[in-house]
């Protein structure tokens, strides 16, 4: 290296007697007996009631290991030139029944690749199986959702050359996912309409981190009375930043609009 | 629910801190936490008094600095604060926001050695 690398600030010159009775927004644990009892002292051994504390801003941000696993896997998709979509929703939304009709229409023009997790069985695995399309199954036990270092090793197991797109298929799961990054580029929730208008206000956290929402089984929304406008604006009350799409697996509505925006994921150089 | 994982974090990076500025012990500890980062701060508390004991912060003071949520209307072209929940209203003309200014911090802002 031959930049030296910059130092952390260094302690501010002088004293600080705020050891003991600092402003703290919030209420702290307050120092142990014998710490305590060695400031009390060194303060009354002090003739102007001051003791010396060295005080740095650090500013260092906590990453979790899942975190770090994360950038990590984002930094290996970059550079393999692919775009990774998180997909999450509750279990029956229709996660499989899109991404199996996705692989046989648009997976002919683009190479694919999914991982799918599960807490048991290769079934969807079996069912997402096309012999233009790798596909790892990971069954993850009792674990609730899908993490960075399970997505490592899963993505180390199967071909990527040529992949431009590769679906992540989530643990089916509302709650836990939305804390776990996966280093993908775009994380798409999806609410199916035998489920409540209601339920982005009901689960926020997945909805406020997602880039794009699909409004699954819209062709069976009338027979279920499930008001479309009313999930919509619930979705965009919480996440005004995605973009949605609504769709139909089964008619194929609103899949041109699905594979044009996975065209532009994979367009990008 | 990774409070035991953010808090080891921190105490690893404190340890590295300590070791940088050749101290042994730690007297002051200030994280920030935004109020979106999702981290319950009771359970942090918790896992900072499980995983502390032994550690060069056994015995120093945990604060946390909460940060609220802020948030940006693009329509207005100014900030406001979120008092609660996910639904980010510009209260000047209503529209949602999605553009989060403030409310994700989680990090340790500041150390003290004696």
């Amino acid at each position: 290296m031959s930049n030296p690398t910059p130092a952390l600030p260094e302690a501010e010159p002088g004293f600080r007697i705020n050891a003991l009775t600092g402003a703290a927004t919030h209420a702290s644990r307050t120092l142990s007996a014998p710490l305590s009892a060695e400031i009390a002292a060194a303060l009354s051994a002090s003739p102007k009631g001051e003791v010396a504390v060295r005080s740095f801003d650090v500013n260092i941000p906590l990453l979790e290991k899942n975190d770090i696993l994360a950038e990590r896997n984002r930094g290996y998709f970059l550079g393999r030139g692919l775009a990774a979509l998180n997909l999450v929703s509750s279990p029956g939304a229709g996660k499989t029944t899109l991404l199996e009709r996705t692989l046989d229409e648009f997976g002919r023009q683009t190479k694919c690749a999914v991982l799918v997790g599960d807490l048991e069985t290769d079934n969807d695995g079996q069912r997402l199986s096309r012999p233009h399309a790798p596909v790892a199954q990971i069954t993850t036990g009792t674990v609730c959702h899908l993490d960075a270092g399970m997505i490592a090793r899963a993505a180390q197991s199967i071909n990527l050359d040529g992949v431009r797109i590769l679906f992540i298929e989530n643990v089916g799961n509302l709650v836990c996912p939305a804390s776990f990054d996966l280093g993908e580029q775009v994380r798409v929730v999806l609410l199916s309409t035998t489920e409540g208008e209601d339920k982005p206000l009901k689960y926020p956290p997945i909805f406020k981190s997602a880039n794009l929402v699909l409004l699954t089984k819209v062709d069976v929304a009338d027979v279920l009375g499930f008001k479309r406008d009313v999930a919509v604006e619930n979705i965009r009350r919480i996440a005004p930043q995605a973009k949605i799409i609504q769709l139909s697996a089964r008619t194929g509505e609103g899949l041109p609009e699905w594979y044009a925006f996975l065209r532009g994921l994979g367009d990008r150089p | 629910m990774h409070e035991v994982g953010i808090m080891q974090s921190a105490l690893d990076a404190i340890r590295d801190q300590a070791e940088k500025h050749h101290a042994t012990r730690v007297t002051r500890i200030v994280l920030r936490i935004g109020a979106l980062a999702g981290v319950d701060l009771e359970a942090l508390r918790f896992a900072y008094e499980a995983l502390s004991p032994g550690t060069v912060a056994q015995d120093a003071a945990l604060e946390i600095e909460a940060v609220p949520a802020r948030a940006h209307c693009v329509g207005c072209d100014r900030e406001f604060g979120v008092e609660r929940g996910f639904i980010f209203k510009c209260p000047t003309c209503g529209e949602y926001s999605g553009d989060i200014r403030t409310g994700r911090e989680l990090g340790i802002a500041r150390l003290e050695f004696p």
